[in-house]
């Protein structure tokens, strides 16, 4: 937790889109500090008790619809690489991604290694232009390096996906659980449970007292239930980083007042 | 909310109304959509499958490899001869799950059911029964919900990911949900569903995930071929008064714990199984090239 972060006005304006996510939230996830903890295991390690309800949607089972092979390591690699490029705003001059596990193993195959630059090219997971990704990139003249890990990870699908351009650089860490669902675990070295179920806001914030209560008090005021929310920060008192999933969608009128609060630096949303 | 499949199938019978209409109401409620939204969702998924089925009986479709293809018109015209022992029901439903994973392996449009490994084996079965009993759309399309909502259980409570549970986590799961799905469109009870869904579960109990090379190709089309005619049997079995001795959750709960032991090598790795057999091996050094000492 100890990274510099940085988000630039133009990347956080961008909408991210989970396609078939949807909001209203899970009655189970409310205690923050323990769904946080949950969230960054593998999920072989923490199903019982209903406390970690991944799949909520009918359509994360039946669905997506996507280009083939596999859900996990094509449609899945897809998502991690779109949400990657949604949270850096537009398109990056290059693109580093490590990939761990079974994606080491076995990206070639899969097309894992298309699909993840298919998603930072935006391309949702039906979309056709998948398989000749790596050549569009060619083209566009973006730098694309892939690197096979060895080391071994919490989850058997997991990807880094480091995005630069002139303008600045974000790194995130992905998760494939399973038929096309996503998790990113890491933002810039920030811990994050982000599990693409349902809409969310970063946050990012001067580490004051008051600064977690304006937020909360302000989607209070408009009526958004807060079902999880995590709190990370490089050293006390300096930059931190909220990140909260709602139950609903958030307008942006609500995102403008979220960012005029005192101690506020950087808002961000990622919808539905 | 059901958590596991005794409480959607309460739910089903105290409401008195078949597990589809327990999973379309409570996506409604979770997304906050209407019937329509939901239902027509489906319904196009629905069409992606169809399209996908069509293309894979009758095209000549490839994978890039050229590991797999074609094999889904060979039975197709292999049913033409009436001389099948199998009959022609079932190789029809063998063939239209064959060709879904085809064209799944070519690259081409599916809709994961769970996952793009095990897509053939929910359409696969379902449009071989429309040939049979002539099903309406809104039944196809409540098909395609009732496996949803034995898939939704076994995806939180057990896994619907080979990585993480070998194949029985996804040609298993599928298996389950086309049975459970055929046992409600045939004009089955709730529970016969589940039972359906145990029977076919527990013969695919401890499946690995070995695919050569890594390509979601062999063995993973044939297995999504054995799936959808173990689903038809399972659900005749159940349709025909067999229950299953361990309740389906129980059942789930038994996948899951087999998947947490199973080794590493056998999970969707390219290391074990039939991808390490010799054959395997050369057909992986062919393709990408590779060395055959790969560790």
């Amino acid at each position: 937790m100890c990274q510099v972060f940085f988000f630039c006005k133009a990347m956080l304006a961008h909408i991210v889109d989970f396609s078939e996510r949807s909001p209203q939230g899970e009655k189970s996830q409310k205690s923050p500090l323990f769904i946080n903890i949950a969230i960054c295991k593998d999920e072989l390690h923490l199903k019982k008790g209903g406390v970690n309800v991944k799949f909520r949607s009918v359509f994360d089972i039946i669905g997506p619809v996507m280009i083939g092979p596999s859900s996990s390591h094509t449609a899945g690699a897809a998502r991690i690489g779109r949400v990657a490029r949604h949270l850096f705003g537009r398109e990056p001059k290059s693109i580093t991604i490590s990939l761990y596990g079974s994606f080491a193993r076995t990206y070639k195959g899969h097309g894992t290694d298309v699909a993840l630059i298919g998603g930072v090219l935006d391309y949702d997971t039906f979309d056709e232009r998948i398989v000749n990704a790596l050549s569009i990139a060619k083209e566009k003249e973006i730098k694309v390096r892939f690197i096979e890990e060895d080391a071994i990870t919490d989850h058997p699908n997991t990807a880094r996906v480091s995005l630069k351009d002139d303008h600045g650089e974000i790194e995130l860490v992905g998760i494939s659980i399973g038929g096309g669902k996503i998790e990113v675990i890491e933002l810039n070295g920030f811990a994050l449970g982000l599990s693409g179920n349902s809409p969310a806001i970063l946050v990012v914030h001067n580490d004051r007292f008051g600064a977690i209560a304006g937020v909360s008090n302000t989607l209070a005021k408009h009526e958004i239930n807060i079902g999880h929310m995590n709190v990370s920060r490089k050293e006390k008192g300096k930059e931190a980083l909220m990140t909260i999933e709602v139950d609903q969608n958030i307008p942006q009128v609500v995102l403008d007042e979220v960012e005029l609060l005192p101690n506020i630096i950087q808002v961000a949303k990622i919808s539905d | 909310m059901f958590r596991n499949v005794a409480e959607l199938v309460e739910l089903a019978q105290s409401k008195n109304v078949p597990i589809s209409e327990i999973m379309i109401a409570q996506e409604m409620d979770f997304r906050g959509s209407t019937r329509e939204q939901v239902y027509n969702q489906m319904k196009n998924n629905l069409e992606v499958m169809e399209q996908a089925v069509e293309r894979g009986i009758k095209e000549d479709v490839r994978s890039h490899s050229g590991l797999t293809g074609g094999d889904a018109v060979l039975l197709q015209e292999y049913m033409k001869t009436g001389n099948s022992l199998s009959g022609h029901m079932m190789l029809d439903a063998v063939s239209k799950a064959i060709a879904t994973n085809e064209v799944n392996a070519a690259m081409g449009t599916i809709c994961a059911t769970p996952t793009a490994g095990s897509a053939g084996v929910v359409p696969g079965t379902l449009f071989a029964i429309r040939e049979k009993v002539n099903p309406t759309e809104e039944q196809m399309v409540r098909y395609l919900f009732t496996s949803g909502a034995f898939g939704f259980v076994v995806a939180n409570n057990a896994s619907i990911s080979g990585a993480a549970g070998g194949c029985q986590a996804e040609v298993g799961s599928a298996t389950g949900m086309a049975a459970a799905a055929i046992v409600e469109l045939m004009g089955g009870t709730p529970e016969q569903s589940s039972h359906a869904f145990a029977i076919a579960l527990k013969n695919m109990l401890g499946l690995v995930c070995d695919p050569v090379a890594g390509l979601v190709e062999v063995p993973c089309v044939k297995r999504n071929a054995m799936g959808a005619s173990n689903a038809l049997v399972a659900a005749d079995m159940s349709l025909a008064g067999i229950t299953s001795r361990i309740p389906c959750d129980e059942v789930i709960d038994a996948m899951y714990k087999i998947g947490q032991t199973m080794p590493s090598a056998l999970r969707e790795t390219a290391q074990g199984g039939l991808a390490a057999t010799p054959t395997g091996r050369e057909l992986e050094a062919k393709i990408f090239g590779v060395s055959l000492d790969r560790k």
